[in-house]
């Protein structure tokens, strides 16, 4: 039902943890629903120089949340708002259809994130 | 160890069942030796399953499976008995072949009520009484729950149901072949089997359906199974489902004690060597084969995952596992919060379950755990 890329990030994703300094955070979903992850930022001149994830839910979940920061990092804060949730499935080699919508939440994440920055900023969003 | 998801044919089924194919196809309603050898096999084979559960060879039903026998069940007697009354009381824990049929029932103008369970899944019997009025016409109310074990008190609930005249059915679909079952001493009207369950073939189940009890069929053709199931029967299945039902009469209290021991090592294991994780379900109301275990701060499809890379296959009370986006009714009807459910995972153990299996399963559990756990923004830092 996976794709192996989905399997192999399952294994092994890329980018685990909690930034404590974080510029940026944004948490998406919600454990009653299943799904439920949270984007750490690093930001310097504009550019994502680090970003982490926790992830609570299925093996899609966590692998998306992996592929998201891959593509994110060194990124530009513009480049990185484009990522979309079809750029991460594609990135896979596609997702399971019920996995679409409820378990490819973390380019929302990472959309949230660099919201927050910005707010901290002061910049409107 | 997910035998309820689908269990291996038994080889001494599977032998008796092969002359059925081609030697000996006749068709049972045929009037010649062909026909006779075939009608002969099917008497045979009713008698072994009435015999799994007390019953009488002409009490048995062949159907196509479990599904349909809840179906002719429900349907049948809802159908042929609707002068009695309009209610129809079900625990709130059965399996969505019973739940999905009553929804369509309410469809047709039934009231359908629903019992609690307690917290480790046995059924409210006060509750029961209180629903169960003088216009219910039938209470279901399964031998035992599939997904967490628990035995449910079902002489008791068919005597709640004949105090008001109200007819009993039970799905003994995940019960039979684990713990005796009787259908005088229990009083049930109607019970349900499924014949893989018995490690016989998958398409094959039956409804035992007391003497004196009509159902209106849902299948209508040449008037097979007494006028209650039409169409040809499936012979081979038949032969298989008999066999299935006498092997597990004569093999079952040994291989009770054998699996009762494998699932108390299995749960004790995991929950000695894994923080937070909790049993669902009743520890000893439960089947000999079930263990149901809740890992918090961890979603239960990707345990699975996991664990199906280190080769052990299970099942999870997890909406993402399943063809829903919703997690386990039954574990909500026990009063888990939805996050507490997607974080469970189903054992269901089997005749050809090891010891040294469930010694791998507590050896690499921990380890599965903590590192989903280390990924999880739920997951305290006391357990990182």
């Amino acid at each position: 039902m996976y794709s192996e890329k989905v399997l192999e990030l399952f294994r092994n994703p890329k980018n685990v943890g909690e930034i404590p300094d974080a510029d940026g955070v944004g948490t998406v979903g919600n454990p009653v629903c299943g799904d439920m992850m949270t984007i750490y930022l690093k930001v310097e001149d504009d550019k994502i120089v680090d970003i982490k994830f926790k992830t609570f839910g299925c093996g899609a979940a966590i692998a998306t949340s992996s592929m998201t920061t891959e593509l994110a990092k060194g990124k530009t804060l513009e480049e990185a708002m484009k990522i979309t949730r079809a750029d991460v499935a594609d990135e896979l080699g596609g997702l399971p259809p019920i996995k679409m919508h409820c378990s490819n939440l973390a380019a929302d994440a990472l959309h949230e994130a660099i919201k927050d920055y910005r707010r901290k900023r002061g910049e409107k969003v | 160890m997910d035998y309820a998801s689908g269990s291996p044919v038994d080889e001494r089924v599977l032998e008796d069942m092969k002359p059925y194919f081609s030697e000996h196809f006749g068709n049972p309603s045929s009037f010649h030796s062909y026909g006779f050898k075939a009608l002969e096999a099917i008497k045979n084979a009713r008698m072994r399953v009435g015999g799994l559960i007390e019953a009488l060879p002409e009490e048995i039903v062949f159907t196509s499976g479990a599904t349909e026998a809840n179906n002719l069940a429900l349907i049948g007697a809802a159908a042929r008995y609707k002068n009695r009354g309009s209610r129809i009381v079900i625990s709130s824990i059965e399996h969505i072949s019973i739940l999905n049929v009553c929804k369509e029932l309410s469809r047709q103008g039934f009231e359908i009520k629903y019992a609690p369970v307690d917290k480790d899944g046995i059924l409210d019997l006060d509750a029961l009484t209180e629903l169960v009025d003088d216009k219910t016409m039938l209470v279901s109310v399964m031998t035992a729950n599939g997904e967490i074990g628990t035995i449910q008190p079902i002489k008791k609930a068919a005597e709640i149901a004949h105090d008001k005249k109200a007819l009993f059915h039970t799905d003994a679909t995940v019960a039979a072949g684990k713990i005796p079952l009787d259908v005088n001493e229990s009083d049930v009207d109607l019970m349900t089997l499924s014949s893989n369950d018995l490690y016989g073939p998958k398409g094959m189940g039956a409804l035992y359906v007391r003497r004196g009890i009509r159902l209106k069929p849902i299948i209508i053709g040449g008037g097979q199974e007494g006028g209650m199931r039409s169409g040809t029967e499936n012979v081979p299945g038949i032969v298989g489902m008999g066999k299935a039902a006498e092997l597990a009469k004569v093999e079952m209290r040994s291989e009770a004690d054998r699996l009762t021991k494998l699932r108390d090592r299995l749960i004790n294991g995991v929950l000695d060597s894994v923080p937070e994780s909790y049993l669902n379900g009743h520890p000893i109301q439960r089947l000999p084969n079930n263990a149901n275990i809740r890992f918090s701060y961890i979603e239960g499809e990707s345990l699975l995952l996991s664990l199906d890379e280190l080769g052990v296959q299970l099942s999870s009370g997890s909406a993402c596992a399943a063809k829903t986006l919703e997690p386990s009714h039954v574990l909500i009807a026990l009063g888990l919060k939805h996050e507490e459910a997607h974080g469970s995972l189903v054992f269901t153990l089997g005749k050809y379950n090891t010891g040294e299996q469930i010694d791998y399963v507590i050896q690499q559990m921990p380890g599965v755990v903590k590192r989903l756990r280390a990924v999880s923004p739920l997951t305290p830092k006391e357990l990182m």
